[in-house]
């Protein structure tokens, strides 16, 4: 079982505590009024599936239920490193 | 005893003799001895039957590789286990032990005729045969096949047993307690740090036991570390899987080698985390690879140490040697030293060191060099063999009644590898060892490679004369895969490891191939004539060895399987004979049954009640959310399709809760009830879910926003109370709150007392009636339910369930979001474009609501439908077609999804998902079903009372 840290509550943690929340750095656009339909497919279905680094979001949902980002290798499935949300992209 | 036995030496206690029954048969052993050195003790051979071609087995080996004995252990009903290795099974008095996959019995054995027919069972037989025709496979190949070839019987009793679990942290832990784990343990002995030992046997020692010479330093070392505070050492226990971030899955079996049922836990599943992790498994000895290697009496030179040493038994009272390794000729001289009679040592290699041959001469042992075993004779026990030289091809025979092989040694890497460590070749050991580690592990001793057993030849089979046949040269013995099958599988184009491991099943069996992978290794590389490295090489995965499931289930099962959520209602429900069904992980009411009614019956009564006087309703599961904070009305606004600035505090409203893709994922009543406060509803299995999108908006879109959202859905209780006199019932238990129709309207919320207890008081409905919902304090919740009971006897007040409760919905055409919807339903789709703020620019999945897909024809539409029998009441989930006559498959339009019996109206009701089903209305369409083809009439949603007449009194 991984261990995770949380950049919130600065401890590792097992994996258990936490649910994966998706591919991160994708913002909803400010207004969604004004995209395209292809700029709004683009936002809505469309993401990355790399053999390696990935950012993805987490929460540490059963721990202080915040949401953070994450760099996890996809092949060996090792964390990089996580941050707090609003952080820039490591 | 029959004289296997040796007089002295071995770890047994020879005072405390044992009784024990294997198959039908009472034998002696000594406490100390495993269910196969006693057997051995006693004479006893044979022990199983083989997987595929039922050929008599006996050991291999001494420890947890062993393949061939595999017995079931029957300590009583439900107690029965299958496939356990007879090398580790401890004796007690009473032990009962049968052996498996024979019939009638292991000395005469019918299945043994595809031993006969073992030419017409190549490697993929099954796949090859028995493809034709597909309907027999059910019926007739599947069950024949596994009653032939097959492990024990599972137990189909319920397990009595119980199963602990725990959890342990650790700075060091050592797995395997042989001297190298001992060395590493005794370091970390008396320093500051938690240290963990563990290891599978009933001793800590590991090869240690075998040599009477490490003896004094064995229980020195024990001694000191049992001594030592910081040293938890575990026995009995497996590391059985190596998982992520240095967390070790280990069972310690606790009460399997007493001769009583004990009250305690059977076995203890330990999760263990590591800050570092030293490996110490010791490493494999492998068998050799001639014609009749799987006879009885032939086993591992290293195995008839152990059962000497530790055991003090004698493995055959002439035995032969075929080596390929010095540890062989070592091993030999060990048992020639406890009383052993050697008869001759065979060495496929043609010069050893002579130090070796020295030794063999002293102790009188014949010596064949540059020589090979080519045959084995006796069926259930070796009786002699016949040795060829490997240059001169002259071939004799060589009495003896058992053959040790010395085949060389493999590293246990099995740990290792599931930590995803790398390996590397190396030539000289002809096996893998561990390379880069991917953890905070060292692998030590043996299992790294490092051992002092001498020298040995690399190779892939014993070397055989032309036209010989090697026909049942085994390699993997559990899955009776011979070389033979090995080399078909490389003449059929299978070039990769991977491939011939699955088409020839070798180390596919419950070993993994511990004794076999390597052999194959050699065999397939030779015959594909390219190095080993060059072919691939098989991962271990976990369990080490076969586990239970009981240990692996611990505590989850019954009713700690998962937990069930019950509202403060719940015992009422009970006492009163509630008929319950589960809703996500709650348990709800789903209908009160009077003596003598049926679900229909009781269903009917409840709904008529609330529709002419007055039910109640247990509404506690609902979800609930305490919204609080400047920018509460803001993020609502944001979250959700209708407007909710301009809610009034003390009002109400439907909330539609949408994904980004535009489709409905929850809905539910909310209440104002302060400006900066709200009190929302949920539906009952998507509270967690909705909590969570909010939570994921508000922390990571709209950070600014100064919203707390508070899970508060276990707090209340809440109790609906509907029907035409529910204001009469609530009116005299209620203090602080006007209750008439002009300053409490429907969709209204209000604060105040009932029954002196604090309320929340929602006018809201859903069943089309005048209705209120009682939220309160959740302790309170059955105390007022029963008050309300008592006080409402005079309007005859009736609990209903779910299923009148989902009547009474349907009726009024209110959806239920996960029934009615299925994720790619949006608010049009519904029917409710009347929940969405049309001037609302942005609000969660606003802008998939103009999707060119979302607004394309076409799509499903929630419409009623009226079947034109009326009695008919459709069955949820059937598909509807709009042309009966076509041919099959159909084109199906839709599905039905909510049909029910109203008794309101007299007739069934149903709801349906039907592809531009709004155009459709008053249109007739078909729902074939097996019996005959139904015609039923599209029609609006809402059944009973279309004005809402009733809701506004």
């Amino acid at each position: 079982m991984i261990l995770i840290h949380c950049p919130y509550c600065e401890e590792k943690r097992p994996e258990i505590e936490f649910a994966n929340a998706g591919q991160a750095h994708i913002a909803r656009p400010v207004d969604p009024a004004t995209q395209t339909d292809e700029e709004w497919k683009n936002y809505l279905f469309i993401r990355a599936n790399p053999r390696g680094r990935h950012h993805e979001r987490w929460r540490h949902i059963h721990g202080c239920g915040r949401f953070f980002n994450a760099v996890r290798d996809t092949s060996t499935d090792k964390f990089e490193t996580t941050y707090k949300a609003g952080e820039p992209r490591r | 005893m029959s004289g296997y036995r040796l007089s002295v030496g071995g770890r047994v206690v020879r005072r405390h003799a044992v009784t024990f029954r294997f198959d039908g048969k009472n034998y002696q052993g000594f406490a100390g001895d495993t269910l196969a050195s006693a057997l051995l003790a006693n004479g006893v051979m044979l022990f199983g039957r083989s997987f595929k071609y039922h050929r008599p087995r006996g050991l291999i080996a001494a420890g947890s590789e062993e393949p061939n004995a595999l017995v079931l252990v029957d300590r009583g009903p439900g107690r029965r286990t299958p496939n356990l290795r007879a090398t580790g099974i401890e004796v007690y008095d009473g032990l009962t032990a049968t052996s498996q996959n024979r019939w009638p019995s292991l000395k005469t054995d019918f299945g043994a005729i595809n031993d006969r027919l073992g030419m017409f069972f190549p490697a993929g037989f099954y796949n090859k045969t028995f493809m034709w025709p597909r309907s027999f496979w059910d019926k007739l190949y599947e069950p024949a096949i596994r009653r032939m070839a097959g492990l024990g019987d599972a137990p189909t009793e319920k397990d009595p047993d119980h199963y602990a679990s725990t959890y342990a942290h650790c700075d060091l832990l050592i797995i395997g307690a042989g001297p190298a784990g001992i060395d590493a343990a005794l370091e970390a002995a008396g320093t500051n740090t938690r240290v963990i030992l563990i290891d599978e046997q009933d001793e800590p020692g590991g090869g240690a036991l075998a040599d009477p010479s490490l003896w004094p330093w064995l229980e020195r070392s024990m001694k000191a570390l049992n001594d030592a505070a910081n040293v938890t050492i575990l026995t009995r226990t497996t590391a059985f899987g190596y998982y992520h971030d240095n967390f070790i899955g280990a069972v310690q079996r606790l009460t399997d080698h007493m001769p009583q049922i004990a009250d305690g836990p059977r076995e203890k599943l330990w999760r263990i985390r590591a800050g570092e992790i030293i490996l110490a498994q010791g490493a494999i000895e492998r068998p050799l690879v001639f014609e009749g290697n799987d006879t009885p009496g032939v086993m591992l030179a290293s195995a008839a140490k152990v059962f000497a040493n530790r055991y003090g038994v004698a493995v055959g009272k002439s035995v032969a040697l075929m080596a390929a390794h010095d540890s062989g000729w070592h091993d030999v001289f060990a048992l020639a030293k406890a009383g052993v009679g050697i008869v001759a040592i065979i060495d496929v290699r043609e010069n050893v060191d002579a130090t070796l041959l020295t030794e063999a001469e002293k102790l009188g042992i014949m010596v064949y060099l540059n020589h090979s075993v080519i045959g084995v004779n006796g069926r259930h026990r070796v009786k002699s063999i016949q040795v060829c030289g490997n240059n001169d091809y002259l071939d004799g025979r060589i009495a003896c009644d058992a053959l040790l092989m010395a085949g060389g040694w493999t590293p246990s890497v099995h740990l290792w590898s599931h930590s995803k460590g790398t390996l590397k070749w190396r030539n000289d050991l002809g096996a893998y060892v561990p390379d880069q580690a991917n953890e905070n592990v060292c692998s030590v001793g043996a299992c790294a490679g490092h051992w002092d057993f001498g020298n040995g030849a690399v190779i892939d089979m014993l070397p055989t004369p032309k036209g010989l046949t090697r026909a049942k040269a085994f390699v993997d013995f559990q899955n009776d895969v011979t070389a033979k099958d090995i080399k078909l599988a490389v003449r059929e184009g299978f070039r990769s490891i991977e491939h011939i491991k699955r088409y020839t099943t070798n180390g596919m069996a419950t070993d993994q191939g511990k004794t076999s992978n390597l052999n194959c290794l050699q065999i397939a590389s030779t015959a594909l004539a390219k190095p080993v490295t060059d072919i691939g090489i098989t991962s271990f995965r976990p369990p080490y060895t076969p586990q239970t499931f009981g240990t692996l289930a611990g505590h989850a099962k019954d009713a700690l399987f998962q937990p069930l959520r019950k509202s403060p209602i719940d015992g009422w429900a009970e006492d009163n004979g509630a008929v319950f069904e589960l809703v996500a992980q709650w348990r709800r009411a789903r209908y009160f049954p009077k003596v003598g009614e049926d679900m229909h019956i009781a269903v009917n009564r409840e709904c008529v009640e609330v529709r002419s006087s007055v039910g109640i309703f247990d509404a506690s599961t609902l979800g609930k959310i305490e919204v609080v904070g400047p920018d509460a009305a803001e993020f609502l606004n944001r979250m959700y399709t209708n407007p909710w600035k301009a809610l009034e505090p003390g009002r109400c409203r439907y909330g539609l809760l949408l994904k980004e893709d535009g489709f409905i994922t929850d809905d539910g009543v909310s209440a104002r009830l302060a400006p900066d406060r709200f009190h929302l509803t949920t539906t009952t299995g998507g509270a967690a879910r909705v909590l969570n999108m909010m939570e994921d908006y508000l922390q990571t879109e709209w950070p600014d926003l100064n919203v707390w959202l508070t899970s508060t859905t276990e707090q209340y209780a809440v109790i609906a109370v509907q029907g035409p006199n529910a204001r009469k019932v609530l009116e005299p238990l209620v203090a602080g709150i006007d209750l008439s129709a002009e300053a409490f309207p429907h969709m209204a919320i209000r604060e105040g007392v009932i029954c002196g207890i604090p309320t929340r008081l929602f006018r809201v409905s859903f069943t089309g009636e005048l209705g209120f919902e009682i939220n309160v304090p959740a302790a309170y919740g059955r105390a007022l339910w029963e008050r309300l009971i008592v006080e409402g006897a005079h309007y005859n007040i009736t609990p209903y369930g779910t299923e009148a409760m989902h009547v009474l919905r349907a009726e009024k055409g209110y959806i239920i979001v996960g029934q009615d919807t299925d994720g790619t339903v949006t608010p049009h789709d519904a029917g409710l474009d009347w929940a969405v703020g049309k001037k609302k620019l942005d609000f969660v999945g606003r802008r998939s609501l103009t999707r060119p897909d979302i607004v394309a024809p076409g799509r499903k539409q929630l419409v009623g439908l009226l079947t034109d029998d009326s009695n008919l009441v459709l069955e949820e989930g059937a598909q509807i077609v709009a042309d009966p006559n076509q041919p099959v498959p159909m084109k199906m339009i839709g599905h039905v999804t909510s049909s029910y019996w109203s008794e309101t109206l007299g007739r069934s009701i149903a709801m349906a998902l039907i592809a531009g089903g709004h155009k459709r209305l008053g249109e007739t369409l078909y729902i074939p079903m097996p019996d005959k083809t139904h015609t039923a009439k599209v029609s609006g949603m809402v059944f009973y009372d279309t004005q809402g007449a009733r809701l506004n009194v």
